[in-house]
C-alpha cells in the first residue's frame, strides 16, 4: 500500500501541546507546566486581526469601565488539547465571566493570548457590539469537537 | 430577585425587564435589560450580556509540501 504524504494528525495535536519547537530562539519552558492564557476585551474601534502578534492595551475596554482589569481575565485551562479524527483542537474548560461590569463603550472583540510567553496572541474572536451596565458579561465557550472547538488545526 | 443597577440593588418586581438575542455565523448573543417603570423606553439601569463564541471562520490548516 502506497504511503500518503501529509502532515500527521499527531503533529497538529503536538503543536498545541508545545511538543515541537523549530526555532533556535525559544522561550524557556518548564516540563508539564501549562502556560497561562488570558482573554481581553476590545472596543468596536480596535483593529485586531490575524496580523496582531502581541497583546496591547490600545483599543482595550478601559476608560469608564468598572470591574475590568487591563489584560483581561485568566482562562481556565483544565483540559488538554484533543485530537478529533484529523483535527487538533483546544477549548477553554470554563466560561469566562466579568461580574458587576459596567462597560459603557461598545465592545465586540475578545483576544486570546499567552501571558506566559510574552503575551503572544492566539486568536481573535468577534461578536455583535455590546455594552454592559452593572451586569455580568459571560463568554460561553463552544462545544469541543472537530470544527466546533475554539481552536481548530485541520 | 435582587438586581444590581446603577441606582443600587433593586427588587426585580419594581423594574421593567427586556430580553433579546441575536444569532449569527460568529456568535449567539443574549441580553437582559432592566429599566425604571417611569422610563420604560429610556436608559437601562442594568444590562447583562451572554455571548456564545463560535470558532473563527478561518481555522488553521496545516499542510506540507515535498
Amino acid at each position: 500500500m502506497a504511503s500518503t504524504a501529509g502532515t500527521t494528525n499527531s503533529f497538529k495535536l503536538e503543536l498545541l501541546e508545545g511538543v515541537h519547537n523549530f526555532s533556535s530562539v525559544n522561550p524557556a519552558r518548564t516540563a508539564n507546566t501549562v502556560d497561562v492564557f488570558k482573554a481581553a476585551l476590545y472596543t468596536t474601534t480596535a483593529t485586531l486581526g490575524p496580523t496582531t502578534t502581541v497583546y496591547a492595551t490600545t483599543g482595550e475596554v478601559g476608560v469608564g469601565t468598572t470591574n475590568y482589569t487591563a489584560g483581561g481575565q485568566t482562562i481556565t485551562n483544565a483540559t488538554n488539547p484533543v485530537l478529533y479524527s484529523n483535527t487538533a483542537t483546544w477549548t477553554p474548560s470554563a466560561n469566562i465571566t466579568w461580574t458587576a461590569l459596567t462597560a459603557p463603550t461598545a465592545f465586540d472583540t475578545v483576544l486570546i493570548y499567552n501571558s506566559s510567553q510574552g503575551n503572544k496572541t492566539v486568536s481573535v474572536h468577534t461578536f455583535g457590539a455590546q455594552i454592559v451596565t452593572a451586569g455580568n458579561f459571560t463568554l460561553t465557550m463552544p462545544i469541543p469537537g472537530a470544527g466546533t472547538s475554539l481552536i481548530n488545526l485541520a | 430577585m435582587i438586581i444590581t443597577t446603577t441606582l443600587g440593588d433593586m427588587d426585580e418586581t419594581l423594574l421593567v425587564k427586556t430580553t433579546g438575542f441575536q444569532d449569527s455565523s460568529i456568535d449567539r448573543v443574549e441580553w437582559v435589560e432592566y429599566r425604571l417603570p417611569t422610563d420604560p423606553e429610556g436608559t437601562h439601569i442594568h444590562r447583562s450580556v451572554h455571548v456564545v463564541i463560535k470558532p473563527p471562520a478561518n481555522p488553521v490548516t496545516i499542510t506540507s509540501n515535498l
